[in-house]
């Protein structure tokens, strides 16, 4: 199902200063080198962030007690995907 | 830098559109956190009926999310139409691509090479959204260049003139987001997440082509022809973006019981053409509708319906630009396939060598 | 011509010129997300170019504005160095062009930002950060093709010898400029040697190195690009756009 060459990143943004790493979406690159710097490209083409971290989508390990796996068995504690898209909300500063 | 040059929204014409649109993306996304506070209870119970719990959640306006149990029917159906919508913004790169090498000024240049960018963008988010259903990127785009899955029949119209650009942008980005808007609400998470993104960039594509038109249309007699020509021969098939009327539509019952759809093909229609006739008359440019004219008793406009059969013969590949358009991704994919495989190669000799200096 | 006019005019075509070449490989890219960076890019450069172009045309003080300077000169009143009007070839020939600009732009920018003309040092200082991220992007796929596949390597080495010739044209003096370009070889060689060798490329020995864009003496290939980039602009005197 992944695939092979170019495997899926998580990618997570701090939109400014003060503000935690949110996760906005994920993208395919073959090394992270490379995922860094399509997230750079696709994720703040609108100077949306300062600060980047991308996660091999198979490193994370995921408790969803809310779902239930129905197709992405055998492997029912990995996020796989899961595209948030979402600009970081405003208003959070305040932690 | 990238996008500098579209006005800011304050700076828009007051009759511009989008305005009212912009402020329904937000009021979704409004909703879908207000969704996200709102209490429910936790999951099924181990043994209750999962389709009933589906329809519970989706009859409360709760998002669907990527693991959570659905019909088949319904991933299937999704999985088409966020692909469909995927292909679209890659292949619709390409009308309008062909214009970036002769934009007649260096800021036209840069805001339309920008925003063919961002549809590069917005079709990475929506693979991206595709793919939470459990099918990979790279098989969708087998399904696109076998031709096995398609895209939206607009782009297999050719770009003649620079005109061409700003009609795209006024009336085929227009089109798309009053189809994209209620998909920000979407019952299914990923999906109405990347369609907010997508349709708050939207908004300033439609911007860049009003502004074409309008300057084209207050140009040169020359350039006036040519913003009139380019209207005259996008106005129908944009119509016919919103898909057969809906006595004829297959799918359309069963998605709005999804919610994944929201309106009839001919509501979105209708209102697409009720406000495209102000803004025509603000461009000083005429739609070609000899029919077109306001009906008091049901408050919207009278208009000529587009060549439905035209639309079919688009959609079965005998537009005038159909072959074109699959030939140039077919041979982009093909060129680049070298590339792809060096970039795998060199990433697979590294992980070697990190794993032999680990042990 | 001579004197700060015709140096920013020739950077600011460098820039113009690369950026044309560049977003000719939109919808082409080998993967999406390299369409996205090769835009990127192309952005880049055509927002330096405007601002060099505006600059030079207040320098000239003839009443050329960018486009005036962008779409109504000949082939023969072009600047840039031959380098970027060099056609794309393959995706390896644009990652040498690009590699090989990006590290002769960066020293140079570098040091117009401490140049004495507040207006060059302030386009230096914004285009320097630009310049770093297309090097970067550019060694980062040197690296890949060089040490990717036997037939990536085959390409990238080709590619190198292809484009090597041209990158001469870049550092001849030219001890009037506010920036001599001599003085930037030095930097060039230090960035460029360590990614070949990491690449396992062969850098070329020196030998031909073709001159003339700085004059006006371009390669037969601007002609075409310059009319498919003026023909729209120039097809409908004083328009406004």
């Amino acid at each position: 199902m992944s695939n092979e060459h170019s495997p899926l990143w998580e990618v997570f943004v701090r939109a400014r200063r003060g503000l935690s790493h949110t996760h906005v979406g994920s993208l395919h690159a073959p090394d992270a080198e490379l995922a860094l710097r399509n997230a750079r490209d696709l994720y703040t083409r609108r100077q949306e962030g300062v600060s980047i971290w991308v996660v091999p989508a198979g490193a994370i390990t995921a408790s969803s007690p809310d779902e239930k796996d129905s197709f992405f068995d055998p492997a029912a504690d990995k996020v796989y995907r899961h595209p948030t898209f979402y600009e970081v909300p405003d208003g959070v500063a305040h932690l | 830098m990238y996008g500098n040059d579209f006005s800011a929204p304050g700076d828009a014409p007051d009759d511009m559109p989008g305005a009212g649109l912009l402020g329904e993306v937000e009021a979704a996304e409004a909703e879908l956190r207000a969704a996200a506070a709102r209490e429910r209870r936790g999951g099924p119970a181990p043994d209750e009926d999962l389709a009933a719990y589906f329809t519970e959640v989706v009859d409360a306006e709760q998002k669907i999310e990527p693991r959570d149990w659905m019909p088949e029917a319904y991933r299937r159906t999704l999985i088409r139409q966020i692909a469909q919508h995927a292909h679209s913004e890659i292949i619709g790169m390409q009308p309008e691509g062909n214009w970036i090498s002769r934009a007649p000024s260096l800021k036209r240049k840069a805001i339309l090479l920008a925003k063919v960018q961002d549809e590069a963008g917005h079709g990475l988010y929506l693979y991206a959204a595709a793919e939470t259903l459990g099918i990979s990127r790279d098989e969708l785009v087998q399904l696109l260049l076998d031709g096995k899955q398609k895209y939206s029949s607009i782009f297999n119209y050719p770009t003649l003139t620079w005109a061409d650009v700003g009609a795209i942008g006024w009336l085929v980005d227009g089109a798309a987001i009053v189809n994209q808007v209620p998909l920000c609400r979407c019952s299914y998470g990923p999906y109405a997440r990347a369609m907010i993104r997508v349709c708050k960039e939207e908004s300033f594509h439609q911007r860049q082509g009003y502004e074409i038109l309008h300057t084209l249309a207050h140009g040169t007699p020359e350039q006036q022809a040519m913003a009139q020509d380019a209207v005259d021969r996008w106005w129908y098939p944009s119509l016919a973006m919103f898909g057969p009327p809906d006595g004829d539509s297959t799918h359309s019952t069963q998605s709005m019981a999804w919610k994944i759809k929201r309106f009839s093909n001919d509501d979105l229609r209708q209102r697409f053409v009720d406000m495209c006739v102000q803004q025509a008359e603000i461009l000083g440019l005429r739609i070609p509708d000899d029919g077109l004219r306001w009906n008091e008793e049901r408050r919207a406009y009278d208009y000529t319906q587009p060549d439905y059969d035209e639309l079919m013969q688009v959609i079965k590949g005998n537009g005038p630009c159909n072959r074109e358009r699959m030939a140039h991704r077919r041979a982009a994919h093909a060129d680049g396939a070298w590339v792809r495989e060096a970039a795998a190669a060199y990433a697979a000799k590294r992980a070697d060598k990190r794993e032999k200096v680990a042990a | 011509m001579n004197g700060p006019f015709a140096f920013a005019l020739g950077l600011g075509d460098d820039a113009l010129i690369a950026a044309q070449r560049l977003a000719e490989w939109t919808t082409r890219a080998p993967e999406m997300e390299e369409d996205i960076a090769l835009a990127n890019i192309a952005l880049d450069q055509l927002g330096a170019a405007r601002l060099l172009l505006s600059y030079a045309g207040e320098l000239e003080a003839a009443g050329r504005d960018e486009d005036a300077l962008a779409y109504l000169r000949d082939d023969r009143e072009f600047l840039n160095a031959l380098l970027v009007e060099l056609p794309n070839g393959d995706f390896a020939v644009t990652m040498a062009k690009l590699f090989f600009l990006a590290a002769y732009q960066l020293p140079l920018y570098t040091a117009l930002a401490s140049c004495p003309d507040e207006r060059l040092a302030a386009i230096g200082a914004k285009a320097r950060k630009e310049s770093a991220y297309h090097l970067d992007h550019g060694a980062l796929w040197v690296r890949r093709l060089g040490d990717g596949t036997e037939e990536s390597h085959r390409r990238m080495q080709d590619a190198v010898d292809h484009v090597w010739p041209y990158t001469h044209e870049l550092f001849a003096a030219d001890p009037a400029a506010p920036v001599d370009p001599a003085g930037l070889r030095a930097a060039f060689d230090e960035t460029v040697g360590p990614v070949l060798a990491e690449a396992t490329l062969t850098r070329p020995e020196r030998g031909w190195a073709p001159t003339g864009g700085r004059k006006g003496v371009h390669t037969e290939h601007l002609s075409y690009l310059l009319a498919e980039m003026q023909v729209l602009h120039r097809a409908h005197p004083g328009a406004q756009w």
